[in-house]
Protein backbone atom coordinates (compact mmCIF):
# COMPACT_ATOMS: atom_id res chain seq x y z
CA UNK A 1 0.00 0.00 0.00
CA UNK A 2 0.91 3.26 -0.86
CA UNK A 3 0.85 5.62 2.37
CA UNK A 4 1.96 9.10 2.33
CA UNK A 5 1.63 12.05 5.10
CA UNK A 6 -0.94 14.62 4.17
CA UNK A 7 -0.64 17.72 5.70
CA UNK A 8 -2.92 20.97 4.81
CA UNK A 9 -1.18 24.20 5.52
CA UNK A 10 -3.62 26.88 6.18
CA UNK A 11 -3.76 30.58 6.30
CA UNK A 12 -6.84 31.58 8.50
CA UNK A 13 -8.35 34.74 8.65
CA UNK A 14 -6.96 38.40 6.69
CA UNK A 15 -3.11 37.87 7.63
CA UNK A 16 -1.16 38.26 4.18
CA UNK A 17 2.33 36.86 5.59
CA UNK A 18 2.50 33.93 3.27
CA UNK A 19 6.55 33.75 3.36
CA UNK A 20 6.79 30.93 5.94
CA UNK A 21 3.87 29.48 5.15
CA UNK A 22 5.17 28.69 1.87
CA UNK A 23 8.54 27.84 3.22
CA UNK A 24 7.19 25.13 5.69
CA UNK A 25 5.06 23.41 2.96
CA UNK A 26 7.78 23.23 0.26
CA UNK A 27 9.99 22.26 3.17
CA UNK A 28 7.52 19.16 4.01
CA UNK A 29 7.13 18.68 0.66
CA UNK A 30 11.01 18.13 -0.07
CA UNK A 31 10.64 15.66 2.98
CA UNK A 32 8.72 13.50 0.95
CA UNK A 33 4.81 14.48 2.14
CA UNK A 34 1.77 15.42 0.35
CA UNK A 35 1.12 19.09 1.09
CA UNK A 36 -2.12 21.00 0.31
CA UNK A 37 -1.57 24.59 0.34
CA UNK A 38 -4.91 26.34 0.63
CA UNK A 39 -3.43 30.06 0.19
CA UNK A 40 -3.94 33.20 2.10
CA UNK A 41 -7.55 34.45 3.64
CA UNK A 42 -9.60 31.31 4.57
CA UNK A 43 -11.92 31.18 7.13
CA UNK A 44 -11.41 28.61 9.97
CA UNK A 45 -14.80 26.71 8.69
CA UNK A 46 -13.38 26.58 4.48
CA UNK A 47 -9.84 25.32 6.23
CA UNK A 48 -12.07 22.59 8.19
CA UNK A 49 -13.77 21.54 5.42
CA UNK A 50 -10.52 21.28 3.10
CA UNK A 51 -8.79 19.03 5.68
CA UNK A 52 -11.99 16.97 6.16
CA UNK A 53 -12.21 16.54 1.80
CA UNK A 54 -8.48 16.16 1.69
CA UNK A 55 -7.93 13.07 4.51
CA UNK A 56 -5.37 15.00 5.76
CA UNK A 57 -3.35 13.57 8.86
CA UNK A 58 -2.24 16.92 10.02
CA UNK A 59 -3.58 20.56 9.81
CA UNK A 60 -0.56 23.48 10.41
CA UNK A 61 -1.98 26.70 10.71
CA UNK A 62 0.32 29.93 10.08
CA UNK A 63 -0.34 33.23 11.74
CA UNK A 64 1.93 36.90 11.69
CA UNK A 65 -1.08 38.91 12.90
CA UNK A 66 -1.83 38.48 16.19
CA UNK A 67 -5.40 36.59 15.57
CA UNK A 68 -3.82 33.16 16.47
CA UNK A 69 -5.98 33.15 20.12
CA UNK A 70 -8.94 33.45 18.05
CA UNK A 71 -8.72 31.78 15.02
CA UNK A 72 -6.29 28.38 16.08
CA UNK A 73 -8.88 27.01 18.65
CA UNK A 74 -12.07 27.99 15.88
CA UNK A 75 -10.38 25.32 13.40
CA UNK A 76 -9.85 23.14 16.70
CA UNK A 77 -13.37 23.50 17.59
CA UNK A 78 -15.08 23.13 13.88
CA UNK A 79 -13.43 19.29 13.81
CA UNK A 80 -14.29 18.47 16.69
CA UNK A 81 -17.74 19.51 15.22
CA UNK A 82 -17.20 17.72 12.41
CA UNK A 83 -16.18 14.40 13.99
CA UNK A 84 -12.86 15.02 12.86
CA UNK A 85 -10.68 15.61 15.92
CA UNK A 86 -8.44 12.90 15.31
CA UNK A 87 -6.49 15.11 12.63
CA UNK A 88 -3.43 16.61 14.28
CA UNK A 89 -3.23 20.45 14.77
CA UNK A 90 -0.20 22.38 15.20
CA UNK A 91 0.77 25.94 13.96
CA UNK A 92 3.47 28.77 13.69
CA UNK A 93 4.38 32.24 13.27
CA UNK A 94 4.50 35.46 15.33
CA UNK A 95 2.91 34.15 18.61
CA UNK A 96 4.15 35.21 21.98
CA UNK A 97 5.26 33.04 23.99
CA UNK A 98 2.99 33.62 27.20
CA UNK A 99 -0.39 32.17 24.19
CA UNK A 100 0.97 29.13 23.71
CA UNK A 101 0.03 27.24 26.87
CA UNK A 102 -3.74 27.92 26.11
CA UNK A 103 -2.94 27.12 22.45
CA UNK A 104 -1.35 23.66 23.38
CA UNK A 105 -5.30 23.03 25.93
CA UNK A 106 -6.59 24.02 22.82
CA UNK A 107 -5.60 21.11 20.89
CA UNK A 108 -2.19 22.06 19.01
CA UNK A 109 0.22 19.61 19.49
CA UNK A 110 3.35 22.67 18.88
CA UNK A 111 3.62 26.00 18.06
CA UNK A 112 6.43 26.95 15.62
CA UNK A 113 8.19 30.54 16.53
CA UNK A 114 10.18 33.07 13.75
CA UNK A 115 13.73 31.06 13.32
CA UNK A 116 12.25 27.82 13.34
CA UNK A 117 14.41 25.24 10.99
CA UNK A 118 12.19 22.72 8.58
CA UNK A 119 14.30 20.01 9.91
CA UNK A 120 12.69 20.90 13.26
CA UNK A 121 8.87 20.62 12.01
CA UNK A 122 9.56 17.61 9.76
CA UNK A 123 10.94 15.85 12.52
CA UNK A 124 7.63 16.75 14.71
CA UNK A 125 5.66 15.25 12.45
CA UNK A 126 6.95 11.98 11.50
CA UNK A 127 7.12 11.12 15.15
CA UNK A 128 3.31 12.30 15.52
CA UNK A 129 2.97 10.01 12.73
CA UNK A 130 4.58 7.36 14.10
CA UNK A 131 2.98 6.93 17.56
CA UNK A 132 -0.81 7.73 16.08
CA UNK B 1 -13.39 8.59 12.73
CA UNK B 2 -11.06 5.75 13.56
CA UNK B 3 -8.10 5.39 11.47
CA UNK B 4 -7.87 2.82 9.04
CA UNK B 5 -5.06 0.40 9.12
CA UNK B 6 -2.96 0.05 6.00
CA UNK B 7 -2.66 -3.68 4.96
CA UNK B 8 -5.52 -5.26 6.71
CA UNK B 9 -8.59 -5.58 4.87
CA UNK B 10 -11.75 -4.18 6.41
CA UNK B 11 -14.88 -6.26 8.17
CA UNK B 12 -17.86 -6.62 5.67
CA UNK B 13 -19.45 -4.15 8.10
CA UNK B 14 -17.01 -1.82 7.82
CA UNK B 15 -17.06 -1.72 4.19
CA UNK B 16 -20.47 -1.64 4.07
CA UNK B 17 -20.72 1.69 5.66
CA UNK B 18 -18.38 2.89 3.94
CA UNK B 19 -20.46 2.35 0.82
CA UNK B 20 -23.07 4.20 2.23
CA UNK B 21 -20.93 7.26 3.49
CA UNK B 22 -20.10 7.41 -0.45
CA UNK B 23 -23.57 6.77 -1.70
CA UNK B 24 -25.01 9.56 1.00
CA UNK B 25 -21.62 11.86 0.13
CA UNK B 26 -20.66 12.10 4.06
CA UNK B 27 -17.53 14.30 3.31
CA UNK B 28 -15.53 12.50 6.12
CA UNK B 29 -16.19 8.45 5.38
CA UNK B 30 -16.31 9.66 1.27
CA UNK B 31 -12.95 11.54 1.80
CA UNK B 32 -11.14 8.24 3.26
CA UNK B 33 -12.66 5.74 0.67
CA UNK B 34 -10.48 7.90 -1.96
CA UNK B 35 -7.62 7.39 0.20
CA UNK B 36 -7.85 3.92 0.62
CA UNK B 37 -8.57 3.93 -3.28
CA UNK B 38 -5.37 6.36 -3.55
CA UNK B 39 -3.42 4.34 -2.15
CA UNK B 40 -4.36 0.82 -3.08
CA UNK B 41 -5.65 -0.46 0.47
CA UNK B 42 -6.42 -4.30 0.32
CA UNK B 43 -10.61 -3.42 0.38
CA UNK B 44 -10.38 -1.08 -1.98
CA UNK B 45 -11.47 -3.29 -5.56
CA UNK B 46 -14.22 -4.59 -3.05
CA UNK B 47 -15.60 -1.18 -2.38
CA UNK B 48 -15.08 -0.23 -5.87
CA UNK B 49 -16.85 -3.29 -7.13
CA UNK B 50 -20.02 -2.51 -5.02
CA UNK B 51 -20.28 1.12 -6.12
CA UNK B 52 -19.75 0.43 -10.11
CA UNK B 53 -22.58 1.18 -12.16
CA UNK B 54 -22.08 1.09 -15.93
CA UNK B 55 -24.97 3.17 -16.51
CA UNK B 56 -23.76 5.76 -14.48
CA UNK B 57 -25.19 8.94 -15.84
CA UNK B 58 -22.79 11.56 -14.11
CA UNK B 59 -21.13 13.96 -16.78
CA UNK B 60 -17.30 14.30 -16.58
CA UNK B 61 -14.95 17.49 -17.77
CA UNK B 62 -11.18 17.27 -17.91
CA UNK B 63 -8.84 20.09 -18.06
CA UNK B 64 -5.48 20.09 -19.39
CA UNK B 65 -2.76 22.42 -20.70
CA UNK B 66 0.43 23.91 -19.64
CA UNK B 67 1.82 24.77 -16.26
CA UNK B 68 0.14 27.99 -15.17
CA UNK B 69 -2.21 28.18 -18.01
CA UNK B 70 -5.79 29.11 -15.58
CA UNK B 71 -7.14 25.53 -15.76
CA UNK B 72 -7.94 26.13 -11.90
CA UNK B 73 -9.13 29.38 -12.37
CA UNK B 74 -11.58 28.66 -15.26
CA UNK B 75 -13.01 24.99 -12.91
CA UNK B 76 -13.32 27.70 -10.46
CA UNK B 77 -15.61 29.60 -12.97
CA UNK B 78 -17.23 26.43 -14.15
CA UNK B 79 -17.52 25.08 -10.12
CA UNK B 80 -19.54 28.98 -10.45
CA UNK B 81 -22.16 27.95 -13.39
CA UNK B 82 -23.12 24.40 -12.32
CA UNK B 83 -23.49 25.54 -8.27
CA UNK B 84 -26.10 28.70 -9.81
CA UNK B 85 -27.98 25.49 -11.23
CA UNK B 86 -28.08 23.91 -8.06
CA UNK B 87 -25.94 21.02 -9.34
CA UNK B 88 -23.64 19.40 -6.77
CA UNK B 89 -20.22 19.62 -8.16
CA UNK B 90 -16.92 17.44 -7.80
CA UNK B 91 -13.36 18.26 -8.61
CA UNK B 92 -10.31 15.94 -8.83
CA UNK B 93 -7.19 18.24 -9.48
CA UNK B 94 -3.80 16.27 -9.83
CA UNK B 95 -0.19 18.40 -9.08
CA UNK B 96 3.19 16.89 -9.93
CA UNK B 97 4.69 14.53 -6.95
CA UNK B 98 8.65 15.49 -6.59
CA UNK B 99 10.38 12.19 -8.31
CA UNK B 100 13.12 13.04 -5.79
CA UNK B 101 11.37 13.23 -2.69
CA UNK B 102 7.81 11.89 -3.74
CA UNK B 103 6.14 14.45 -1.86
CA UNK B 104 3.53 17.30 -3.26
CA UNK B 105 2.71 20.33 -3.06
CA UNK B 106 -0.76 20.96 -4.21
CA UNK B 107 -2.27 24.10 -4.57
CA UNK B 108 -4.62 23.83 -6.87
CA UNK B 109 -7.05 24.56 -4.21
CA UNK B 110 -5.90 28.39 -4.19
CA UNK B 111 -7.69 29.46 -7.04
CA UNK B 112 -10.87 27.89 -6.06
CA UNK B 113 -11.37 28.99 -2.39
CA UNK B 114 -14.77 30.56 -2.90
CA UNK B 115 -16.13 27.37 -2.60
CA UNK B 116 -14.70 26.01 0.24
CA UNK B 117 -16.93 26.29 2.45
CA UNK B 118 -19.93 24.91 -0.13
CA UNK B 119 -21.06 21.58 0.97
CA UNK B 120 -22.59 20.97 -2.07
CA UNK B 121 -18.58 21.37 -3.84
CA UNK B 122 -16.52 18.24 -3.21
CA UNK B 123 -12.63 19.33 -3.70
CA UNK B 124 -10.23 16.48 -3.94
CA UNK B 125 -6.11 17.53 -4.43
CA UNK B 126 -4.00 14.18 -5.63
CA UNK B 127 -0.34 13.99 -6.59
CA UNK B 128 1.05 12.19 -9.25
CA UNK B 129 2.73 9.33 -7.49
CA UNK B 130 5.11 8.51 -10.47
CA UNK B 131 2.63 8.37 -12.79
CA UNK B 132 2.97 9.57 -16.20
CA UNK B 133 0.38 11.21 -18.70
CA UNK B 134 -1.03 14.57 -16.82
CA UNK B 135 -2.92 12.10 -13.86
CA UNK B 136 -2.44 9.81 -11.06
CA UNK B 137 -2.69 6.50 -11.29
CA UNK B 138 -5.77 6.19 -8.96
CA UNK B 139 -7.49 9.16 -10.44
CA UNK B 140 -9.83 6.83 -13.20
CA UNK B 141 -10.98 4.71 -10.38
CA UNK B 142 -11.34 8.21 -7.71
CA UNK B 143 -13.75 9.92 -10.54
CA UNK B 144 -15.87 6.26 -10.05
CA UNK B 145 -16.31 7.07 -6.24
CA UNK B 146 -16.98 10.45 -6.99
CA UNK B 147 -19.43 9.90 -9.35
CA UNK B 148 -21.39 7.40 -6.97
CA UNK B 149 -21.54 10.13 -4.37
CA UNK B 150 -23.82 12.24 -6.87
CA UNK B 151 -21.46 14.96 -7.77
CA UNK B 152 -22.45 15.88 -11.09
CA UNK B 153 -20.75 17.07 -12.98
CA UNK B 154 -17.28 16.32 -12.05
CA UNK B 155 -13.85 17.64 -13.28
CA UNK B 156 -10.50 16.41 -13.37
CA UNK B 157 -7.76 19.50 -13.92
CA UNK B 158 -4.50 17.42 -14.95
CA UNK B 159 -0.77 18.88 -13.86
CA UNK B 160 0.18 20.95 -16.30
CA UNK B 161 1.05 19.05 -19.75
CA UNK B 162 3.60 18.92 -22.43
CA UNK B 163 2.44 17.19 -26.06
CA UNK B 164 2.44 13.14 -25.01
CA UNK B 165 0.51 13.95 -21.71
CA UNK B 166 -3.30 13.02 -23.32
CA UNK B 167 -4.77 10.65 -20.87
CA UNK B 168 -7.29 12.78 -19.52
CA UNK B 169 -9.16 12.52 -22.66
CA UNK B 170 -9.85 8.86 -22.36
CA UNK B 171 -11.15 9.04 -18.35
CA UNK B 172 -13.40 12.15 -19.20
CA UNK B 173 -16.46 12.68 -21.48
CA UNK B 174 -15.11 16.35 -22.62
CA UNK B 175 -11.80 17.66 -22.38
CA UNK B 176 -11.25 21.37 -22.33
CA UNK B 177 -7.22 22.38 -23.31
CA UNK B 178 -6.50 25.43 -22.00
CA UNK B 179 -4.07 27.37 -23.90
CA UNK B 180 -2.73 31.04 -23.43
CA UNK B 181 -0.57 33.99 -24.98
CA UNK B 182 2.95 33.51 -26.02
CA UNK B 183 2.67 29.81 -26.62
CA UNK B 184 2.06 30.90 -30.98
CA UNK B 185 5.34 28.63 -31.75
CA UNK B 186 4.36 25.58 -29.35
CA UNK B 187 0.77 25.51 -31.22
CA UNK B 188 3.05 24.59 -34.22
CA UNK B 189 4.54 21.84 -32.96
CA UNK B 190 1.69 20.73 -30.94
CA UNK B 191 -0.44 19.81 -33.54
CA UNK B 192 0.11 16.06 -33.73
CA UNK B 193 -0.77 15.20 -30.96
CA UNK B 194 -2.54 17.34 -27.84
CA UNK B 195 -4.91 19.28 -29.90
CA UNK B 196 -6.75 16.61 -31.35
CA UNK B 197 -7.92 15.12 -27.52
CA UNK B 198 -9.52 18.45 -27.24
CA UNK B 199 -13.27 18.95 -27.57
CA UNK B 200 -12.54 22.73 -26.53
CA UNK B 201 -9.33 24.80 -27.15
CA UNK B 202 -10.03 27.51 -24.46
CA UNK B 203 -7.70 30.66 -25.29
CA UNK B 204 -7.39 32.03 -22.00
CA UNK B 205 -5.67 34.90 -20.69
CA UNK B 206 -7.30 36.72 -23.55
CA UNK B 207 -6.72 40.30 -21.59
CA UNK B 208 -3.00 39.70 -22.24
CA UNK B 209 -1.32 40.72 -25.40
CA UNK B 210 -0.67 38.09 -27.94
CA UNK B 211 -3.99 36.22 -27.80
CA UNK B 212 -4.74 37.19 -31.61
CA UNK B 213 -1.58 35.42 -32.55
CA UNK B 214 -2.71 32.83 -30.45
CA UNK B 215 -5.99 32.64 -32.29
CA UNK B 216 -4.13 32.86 -35.70
CA UNK B 217 -1.82 29.78 -34.42
CA UNK B 218 -4.56 27.21 -33.15
CA UNK B 219 -6.51 27.83 -36.15
CA UNK B 220 -3.76 27.23 -38.77
CA UNK B 221 -2.75 23.98 -36.94
CA UNK B 222 -6.63 23.05 -36.78
CA UNK B 223 -6.39 23.12 -40.75
CA UNK B 224 -4.20 20.13 -40.54
CA UNK B 225 -7.04 18.10 -38.44
CA UNK B 226 -8.29 16.65 -41.35
CA UNK B 227 -9.27 13.02 -40.41
CA UNK B 228 -11.59 14.21 -37.51
CA UNK B 229 -15.27 14.34 -37.49
CA UNK B 230 -15.65 17.32 -35.21
CA UNK B 231 -13.24 19.66 -35.07
CA UNK B 232 -12.88 21.17 -31.35
CA UNK B 233 -14.51 24.75 -30.33
CA UNK B 234 -11.83 27.95 -30.46
CA UNK B 235 -13.53 29.92 -27.37
CA UNK B 236 -11.89 32.97 -26.36
CA UNK B 237 -11.98 34.01 -23.08
CA UNK B 238 -10.62 35.65 -19.66
CA UNK B 239 -10.51 34.36 -16.43
CA UNK B 240 -9.46 36.97 -14.69
CA UNK B 241 -12.24 39.58 -16.23
CA UNK B 242 -14.94 36.82 -17.19
CA UNK B 243 -14.43 38.28 -20.94
CA UNK B 244 -15.94 34.93 -22.66
CA UNK B 245 -16.46 32.78 -19.77
CA UNK B 246 -20.26 33.04 -20.99
CA UNK B 247 -19.08 31.23 -24.38
CA UNK B 248 -17.18 28.56 -22.61
CA UNK B 249 -19.99 27.78 -20.59
CA UNK B 250 -22.66 27.49 -23.11
CA UNK B 251 -20.33 25.48 -25.44
CA UNK B 252 -19.23 23.09 -22.23
CA UNK B 253 -23.40 22.33 -21.56
CA UNK B 254 -24.22 22.15 -25.46
CA UNK B 255 -21.20 19.44 -25.95
CA UNK B 256 -22.26 17.44 -22.96
CA UNK B 257 -25.96 16.90 -24.06
CA UNK B 258 -25.49 16.46 -26.84
CA UNK B 259 -25.75 13.09 -28.36
CA UNK B 260 -22.43 12.02 -29.08
CA UNK B 261 -21.61 12.38 -25.37
CA UNK B 262 -22.60 9.58 -23.29
CA UNK B 263 -23.33 7.34 -26.52
CA UNK B 264 -20.62 4.42 -25.78
CA UNK B 265 -20.21 5.90 -22.22
CA UNK B 266 -21.11 2.45 -20.23
CA UNK B 267 -19.09 0.31 -23.17
CA UNK B 268 -15.88 3.10 -23.00
CA UNK B 269 -15.76 3.10 -18.84
CA UNK B 270 -15.66 -0.42 -18.37
CA UNK B 271 -13.08 -1.13 -21.44
CA UNK B 272 -11.22 1.51 -20.03
CA UNK B 273 -11.78 0.10 -16.50
CA UNK B 274 -10.27 -3.50 -17.22
CA UNK B 275 -7.66 -2.31 -19.52
CA UNK B 276 -6.19 -0.43 -16.22
CA UNK B 277 -6.23 -4.17 -14.20
CA UNK B 278 -5.33 -6.13 -17.45
CA UNK B 279 -2.19 -4.00 -17.18
CA UNK B 280 -2.11 -3.74 -13.66
CA UNK B 281 -2.10 -7.45 -12.60
CA UNK B 282 -0.65 -8.94 -15.79
CA UNK B 283 2.43 -7.42 -14.27
CA UNK B 284 1.99 -8.04 -10.77
CA UNK B 285 1.22 -11.25 -12.42
CA UNK B 286 4.66 -12.22 -14.59
CA UNK B 287 6.84 -10.25 -11.69
CA UNK B 288 5.28 -13.49 -9.60
CA UNK B 289 5.92 -15.96 -12.04
CA UNK B 290 9.83 -14.68 -12.95
CA UNK B 291 10.08 -14.39 -9.17
CA UNK B 292 9.03 -18.05 -8.41
CA UNK B 293 11.63 -19.26 -11.06
CA UNK B 294 14.91 -16.89 -10.01
CA UNK B 295 13.98 -16.24 -6.40
CA UNK B 296 14.00 -12.31 -7.14
CA UNK B 297 13.42 -9.79 -10.47
CA UNK B 298 16.82 -9.30 -9.22
CA UNK B 299 17.67 -12.92 -9.33
CA UNK B 300 16.66 -12.80 -12.71
CA UNK B 301 18.89 -9.75 -13.50
CA UNK B 302 21.98 -11.73 -12.21
CA UNK B 303 21.31 -15.48 -14.33
CA UNK B 304 20.99 -13.07 -17.48
CA UNK B 305 24.78 -11.01 -15.75
CA UNK B 306 26.04 -14.73 -15.78
CA UNK B 307 25.41 -16.02 -18.86
CA UNK B 308 22.45 -18.68 -18.23
CA UNK B 309 20.22 -16.77 -20.19
CA UNK B 310 18.28 -13.73 -21.55
CA UNK B 311 15.74 -11.12 -20.88
CA UNK B 312 14.37 -13.01 -24.01
CA UNK B 313 14.33 -16.59 -22.81
CA UNK B 314 12.88 -14.99 -19.91
CA UNK B 315 10.26 -14.06 -21.88
CA UNK B 316 9.75 -17.27 -23.50
CA UNK B 317 8.60 -18.90 -19.94
CA UNK B 318 5.24 -17.21 -20.39
CA UNK B 319 5.14 -18.94 -24.17
CA UNK B 320 5.28 -22.13 -22.39
CA UNK B 321 3.13 -20.89 -18.93
CA UNK B 322 0.13 -19.80 -21.23
CA UNK B 323 0.53 -23.24 -23.23
CA UNK B 324 0.45 -25.40 -20.17
CA UNK B 325 -2.71 -22.91 -19.30
CA UNK B 326 -4.72 -23.75 -22.55
CA UNK B 327 -3.95 -27.50 -22.18
CA UNK B 328 -5.63 -27.39 -18.91
CA UNK B 329 -8.71 -25.81 -20.31
CA UNK B 330 -9.13 -28.12 -23.48
CA UNK B 331 -8.70 -31.04 -20.84
CA UNK B 332 -11.11 -29.73 -18.61
CA UNK B 333 -13.72 -29.55 -21.85
CA UNK B 334 -12.83 -33.33 -22.72
CA UNK B 335 -13.86 -34.19 -19.33
C1 LIG C 1 8.13 40.35 5.46
C2 LIG C 1 7.09 41.01 6.35
C3 LIG C 1 6.02 41.61 5.70
C4 LIG C 1 5.80 41.53 4.20
C5 LIG C 1 5.05 40.19 3.92
C6 LIG C 1 5.36 39.54 2.58
C7 LIG C 1 4.70 38.21 2.48
N1 LIG C 1 4.05 37.97 1.36
O1 LIG C 1 4.74 37.37 3.38
C8 LIG C 1 4.90 42.78 3.97
C9 LIG C 1 5.81 43.97 3.70
C10 LIG C 1 3.86 42.66 2.82
C11 LIG C 1 4.28 42.95 5.34
C12 LIG C 1 3.11 43.63 5.56
C13 LIG C 1 2.56 43.85 6.82
N2 LIG C 1 3.12 43.52 8.00
CO1 LIG C 1 4.66 42.42 8.16
N3 LIG C 1 6.28 41.58 8.53
C14 LIG C 1 7.21 41.03 7.76
C15 LIG C 1 8.38 40.53 8.63
C16 LIG C 1 9.48 41.59 8.57
C17 LIG C 1 8.98 39.20 8.26
C18 LIG C 1 7.98 38.05 8.05
C19 LIG C 1 8.60 36.96 7.21
O2 LIG C 1 8.28 36.81 6.03
N4 LIG C 1 9.52 36.20 7.79
C20 LIG C 1 10.20 35.10 7.11
C21 LIG C 1 9.39 33.81 7.32
C22 LIG C 1 10.10 32.63 6.67
O3 LIG C 1 9.29 33.60 8.71
P1 LIG C 1 7.91 33.37 9.46
O4 LIG C 1 6.75 33.76 8.66
O5 LIG C 1 8.03 33.87 10.85
O6 LIG C 1 7.88 31.76 9.53
C23 LIG C 1 8.74 31.02 10.36
C24 LIG C 1 8.13 30.65 11.70
O7 LIG C 1 7.30 31.66 12.22
C25 LIG C 1 7.43 29.37 11.44
N5 LIG C 1 6.11 29.36 10.84
C26 LIG C 1 5.36 30.32 10.31
N6 LIG C 1 4.19 29.83 9.85
C27 LIG C 1 4.18 28.52 10.12
C28 LIG C 1 3.24 27.54 9.90
C29 LIG C 1 3.51 26.25 10.29
C30 LIG C 1 2.51 25.19 10.02
C31 LIG C 1 4.74 25.94 10.94
C32 LIG C 1 5.03 24.57 11.33
C33 LIG C 1 5.67 26.92 11.15
C34 LIG C 1 5.40 28.20 10.75
O8 LIG C 1 8.32 28.72 10.56
C35 LIG C 1 8.91 29.69 9.67
C36 LIG C 1 10.33 29.29 9.44
O9 LIG C 1 11.09 29.50 10.59
C37 LIG C 1 7.70 40.46 10.04
C38 LIG C 1 8.60 40.67 11.23
C39 LIG C 1 9.26 39.39 11.67
N7 LIG C 1 10.51 39.48 11.93
O10 LIG C 1 8.62 38.34 11.77
C40 LIG C 1 6.65 41.57 9.95
C41 LIG C 1 5.37 41.47 10.79
C42 LIG C 1 4.85 40.03 10.75
N8 LIG C 1 4.46 42.35 10.06
C43 LIG C 1 3.72 43.04 10.84
C44 LIG C 1 2.75 43.97 10.39
C45 LIG C 1 2.05 44.79 11.48
C46 LIG C 1 2.46 44.13 9.02
C47 LIG C 1 1.41 45.07 8.43
C48 LIG C 1 0.07 45.13 9.15
C49 LIG C 1 2.08 46.43 8.34
C50 LIG C 1 1.19 47.59 7.91
N9 LIG C 1 0.78 48.36 8.89
O11 LIG C 1 0.91 47.70 6.75
C51 LIG C 1 1.25 44.55 6.99
C52 LIG C 1 0.05 43.56 6.88
C53 LIG C 1 0.10 42.69 5.65
C54 LIG C 1 -1.07 41.75 5.54
N10 LIG C 1 -1.80 41.79 4.43
O12 LIG C 1 -1.35 40.96 6.40
C55 LIG C 1 3.95 42.73 12.32
C56 LIG C 1 2.86 41.87 12.94
C57 LIG C 1 2.57 42.38 14.36
C58 LIG C 1 1.86 41.42 15.26
N11 LIG C 1 1.85 40.15 15.07
O13 LIG C 1 1.33 41.90 16.23
C59 LIG C 1 5.37 42.07 12.26
C60 LIG C 1 5.61 41.01 13.36
C61 LIG C 1 6.40 43.21 12.36
C62 LIG C 1 6.39 43.87 13.74
N12 LIG C 1 7.31 43.51 14.60
O14 LIG C 1 5.55 44.70 13.98
N13 LIG C 1 5.02 42.36 6.30
N1 LIG D 1 -4.16 37.90 -16.80
C1 LIG D 1 -4.78 36.76 -16.56
N2 LIG D 1 -4.32 35.95 -15.58
C2 LIG D 1 -4.97 34.78 -15.36
C3 LIG D 1 -6.11 34.39 -16.11
N3 LIG D 1 -6.51 33.19 -15.68
C4 LIG D 1 -5.67 32.83 -14.69
N4 LIG D 1 -4.74 33.80 -14.49
C5 LIG D 1 -3.64 33.79 -13.51
O1 LIG D 1 -2.67 32.83 -13.91
C6 LIG D 1 -2.04 32.24 -12.79
C7 LIG D 1 -2.15 30.72 -12.85
O2 LIG D 1 -3.51 30.36 -12.75
P1 LIG D 1 -3.97 28.91 -12.31
O3 LIG D 1 -5.44 28.85 -12.41
O4 LIG D 1 -3.34 28.55 -11.02
O5 LIG D 1 -3.29 28.06 -13.47
P2 LIG D 1 -3.19 26.47 -13.62
O6 LIG D 1 -3.21 26.18 -15.06
O7 LIG D 1 -4.21 25.83 -12.77
O8 LIG D 1 -1.75 26.19 -13.02
P3 LIG D 1 -1.11 24.78 -12.60
O9 LIG D 1 -2.17 23.97 -11.93
O10 LIG D 1 0.00 25.17 -11.68
O11 LIG D 1 -0.61 24.15 -13.88
C8 LIG D 1 -2.74 32.83 -11.57
O12 LIG D 1 -1.97 33.86 -11.08
C9 LIG D 1 -4.05 33.35 -12.13
O13 LIG D 1 -4.57 34.40 -11.38
C10 LIG D 1 -6.57 35.28 -17.14
O14 LIG D 1 -7.54 35.04 -17.85
N5 LIG D 1 -5.87 36.45 -17.31
MG1 LIG E 1 -3.97 24.42 -11.21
Amino acid sequence: MDRRIRILIGKPGLDGHDRGAKYIARALRDAGMEVIYTGIRQTPEAIANAAIQEDVDFIGLSLLSGAHNYLFPEVARLLQEKGAADIILFGGGVIPEEDIPALKKAGFKAIFTPGTAASEVIDFIQNEFQSG
Amino acid sequence: MAQISPDVDLLPSEIDSFIIDVRESRPRGLARVLSMVENGHPSSSMILHSLYNPDRQVKTIGVTGPPGAGKSTLVNLLIDYWRKLNRKVGVIAVDPSSPFSGGALLGDRVRMQTHASDPGVFIRSMGSRGHLGGLSGATRDALEVLTSASYDPVLVETVGVGQAEVEVASIADITLLVLVPGLGDEVQTMKAGIMEIADVIVLNKADRPGIEQLETAVNASLEFVDDRTVRPRVIRCSAQTGEGIDNLTSAVDSLLSSEVVGQDNAKRRTTLILNGIIREKGSDLAKKIISEKYGSINGAIDSVLSGETTPYMIGEMFTGFLEGIQEKDNGSKQD
